[in-house]
């Protein structure tokens, strides 16, 4: 046996030195002047999703056909966000993005339970995804151009318009931005929050202190003491943010948004098909709510359902699943199995739960929000 | 006069509490006057803790959340199978205890631990049963291996070999079916504790032979075998341990061929024990150092080999001289397998971040990670306290 440990032993190191020789080229050089070569192939080698050597199989198709061999969807996921990532006491992941992924396995399998969650973290998700670990990410990821370009993926249509907020003690009375006139606001330094602050502001012509610290922890340590009357970041970062401080029911977050965070889904380039397949999952649940189709009535509408396109969307009529890739009741499988957008947001960011977040621009067009599904035909 | 028969035997204290007491910590005014004050210091630095622990804290969390820190999202049909594992382990070290450690206490308290455990922890029915069956296999091991240590010997030994590979078999599972018994778990499923153990396990158990392998490459005297020892420890030891994993999680699948991905558990394992092997590497060589030159000569003059002298004599002396820095190293293993948390995977300290985000736990930071840092103290000083016993018996220090 140790004879067996101590071979394999000398093959890992035999392995690891040839990884680690390429590891020491790449960082040595950083220091030295004539650098420039060396790093450009690093770069190429690690950023550019294009050469082949580095992209996991790709190319119209492909992806559906893999995921349906494999027999389940791989979704790349954030296991530490309330709301949005997490893994209940069962054991099971739950939050919104990880309702999409069981959408996106409704939709391809008419199972929602056929998802393999791949936590990754903020730094790995984009290799993840680029090598073919995960089939999808969704894991609170804000489209960018350069995401969208240089990193080698595209940004599925945005299921969650995130965006600056500002929390404010329950007990103080401030519902909007106006109400801060002359008030305290923490912040934090040297970060887009900062700058998006004083525009928001002085567009509103409220003048206010900014309190300013260097880091997130030191922001919200001063807000906690009471040293300002408002605290300002990304809504879902207030949001947890907030679970951490002595009394969260104490404080509220205001339903108001002072910058662009749209965070949706992602899947490689080179896959219009599964691009279209997770785009459409986005639309479905958008259109669910829009035509008043939930989980618990999806049955009796599909029963009666006489508008035109409310018959294409459950399968119906027409043979959009087909066009898909997939079969005509994926739409009424998402809907059936997951839900609607509403319900997706409500059971993980509604009023009933902890992590509420009021709706704001996460509404449908015809109630005042960005959410706006095209034709089902 | 008095009789020798009835002469007194030399006066021995009974050691009583109170007498203990009156010696160390009373002996006079000035020592009793330190111990007061000593107490009240203990007593205000942990009075705001005991206070919290005991009214303020909501160990709910922990509670509704013992099964995924212990296993992390292993599937709950097949969680027999670590129980099987489990109670191969605890029967193998009761044997091993009745054997090798016949008197002693420490061995006892050990094989009671899963039925302390089982009353003070909330565990479910069935778990419960488990931690109290182990206790019972446990000791059964042990009054076998106190009645018959020659016959057990061996199959005692031959069972710590094979340990790993069944642990790793029963954990992985072996079934094509998806569902039963046998199914295999997937390695995204191993969480918690559970991983946190199979990770310091396989890299303390492959590190250690890579370890003397590359001690001794370093003192070899082939150039190249030297140069790749040399190379390889100081490489390896010049960069921190997350840049490693970062390195085998991030780096590793751009350069992999297309559609091959390495498991990531496998990933992390790997780079835990190459990393660890490193440091190993020196500790070793610098057991070797302290073996004096005469040892080789007198090894050469009975005309043993060069392989001889290194496995009977040298190494079985080098190795006993770091028994303390090889476990602190393995302690460090330990405690470095968190950095998994990192990049992505849920070990003890990825499934507690995870525990904190459920929207029914918010804000209970402090319970979860209290907890978690009992774990690793508690399995931390276990290692340590069982290596103290270890050069006890081997006499170290004292040869």
């Amino acid at each position: 046996m140790r004879k067996i440990f101590a071979i394999t032993g000398i093959l890992i190191v035999a392995g690891l030195v040839l990884a680690a020789c390429g590891g020491a080229a790449t960082s040595a050089p950083s220091g030295s002047g004539e650098t420039v070569t060396v790093k450009e192939t690093v770069i190429v080698t690690v950023v550019a999703p294009a050469s082949p050597a580095v992209v996991a199989p790709t190319g119209y198709g492909v992806t559906l056909e893999t995921v349906k061999a494999r027999g389940n969807l791989i979704c790349g996921v954030n296991s530490q966000v309330p709301g949005f990532g997490y893994v209940d006491a069962n054991g099971n992941f739950s939050g919104f993005d990880v309702d999409y992924c069981r959408a996106l396995a409704a939709a391809i399998f008419g199972d929602p339970t056929k998802v393999e969650f791949r936590p990754v973290t903020a730094a790995e998700r984009f290799t993840a995804l680029q090598s073919g670990e995960i089939d999808i990410l969704s894991r609170n990821t804000t489209w960018t151009l350069v995401r969208d370009t240089e990193l080698g993926g595209n940004f599925v249509h945005t299921t969650f318009y995130d965006g600056q907020g500002m929390m404010v003690p329950a007990d103080s009375g401030i519902t909007t931005l106006q109400d801060l006139e002359g008030g305290t606001i923490c912040v934090q330094t040297g970060t887009t929050t900062e700058l998006n602050l004083a525009d928001v502001m002085a567009s509103l012509g409220v003048s206010y202190t900014p309190a300013v610290f260097e880091d997130a922890d030191a922001t919200f340590a001063a807000y906690s003491e009471g040293r300002c009357d408002a605290v300002t970041t990304d809504k879902s970062g207030l949001v947890s943010r907030r679970t951490v401080l002595a009394d969260p029911a104490a404080h509220v977050i205001l339903d108001v948004t002072m910058s662009k965070e749209p965070l949706g889904p992602m899947v490689r380039h080179g896959d219009d098909q599964w691009f279209d397949i997770a785009q459409w999952t986005v639309f479905a649940l958008f259109a669910g709510e829009e035509f008043g189709i939930t989980s618990a009535n999806v049955d009796e509408v599909k029963a009666s359902a006489t508008a035109p396109e409310v018959k294409r969307l459950l399968g119906l009529e027409g043979d959009l699943g087909l066009k898909l890739g997939l079969t005509n009741d994926w739409a009424y499988n998402i809907l059936k199995l997951v839900g609607n957008y509403e319900e997706v947001y409500n059971r993980n960011l509604g009023p009933d739960t902890p992590t509420y977040i009021p709706r704001g621009l996460n509404n449908l067009y015809i109630n005042g929000g960005l959410l706006y599904a095209p034709p089902f035909r | 006069m008095a009789n020798l028969d009835t002469a007194l035997p030399p006066l021995t204290e009974r050691s009583t509490i109170l007498r203990w007491l009156r010696k160390n910590l009373f002996g006079s005014w000035l020592d009793s006057l330190l111990t007061i004050v000593g107490l009240l210091i203990v007593y205000w630095a942990l009075k705001g803790f005991l206070t919290w622990a005991f009214t303020a804290a909501e160990w709910r969390v922990v509670s509704a959340n013992l099964r995924l820190l212990m296993i992390g999202q292993y599937p709950i049909e097949q969680v027999g199978r670590l129980w099987l594992w489990l109670a191969f382990l605890v029967f193998l070290t009761g044997t091993s205890f009745g054997i090798w450690a016949r008197q002693s206490r420490f061995a006892v308290g050990v094989l009671m631990l899963p039925a302390v455990l089982a009353l003070v922890f909330p565990f479910e029915g069935a778990a419960r049963t488990w931690l109290l069956a182990l206790t019972v296999i446990g000791v059964a091991g042990w009054l076998g291996g106190r009645t018959k240590p020659e016959v057990l010997k061996r199959s005692v030994i031959a069972g710590w070999v094979i340990a790993l590979p069944i642990i790793i078999l029963l954990t992985h599972g072996f079934s094509e079916s998806t569902t039963g018994f046998w199914a295999v778990a997937k390695t995204n499923l191993w969480g918690g504790l559970l991983l946190t153990f199979l990770l310091t396990v396989v890299a303390i158990l492959f590190s250690f032979p890579l370890g003397v392998l590359l001690a001794l490459g370093r003192r070899s005297e082939l150039p190249a075998v030297r140069w790749f020892s040399v190379l390889y420890i100081e490489l390896v030891r010049g960069v921190p341990l997350i840049t490693i994993l970062f390195m085998a999680q991030l780096m590793l699948p751009l350069f992999l061929p297309e559609g091959m991905t390495i498991d990531r558990v496998l990933r992390a394992m790997v780079g835990i024990t190459l990393f660890s092997a490193a440091y190993l590497a020196e500790n070793v060589r610098g057991g070797l150092q302290a073996i004096p030159k005469g040892q080789y000569e007198a090894a050469q003059a009975l005309g043993l080999s060069g392989a001889q002298t290194m496995i009977f004599i040298i190494l079985p002396q080098a190795l006993r001289l770091i028994i303390p820095i090889l476990v602190g190293q393995f302690i460090a293993v330990f405690k470095d397998t968190a950095l998994v948390a990192i990049v992505g995977l849920l070990d003890l300290v990825g499934i507690a971040k995870t525990v904190l985000a459920q929207p029914e736990f918010l804000g209970l930071q402090r319970e979860v990670y209290v907890f978690i840092s009992l774990i690793y103290w508690v399995l931390s000083y276990g290692m340590s306290y069982l290596s103290q016993r270890l050069e006890e018996r081997l006499g170290v220090g004292k040869r």
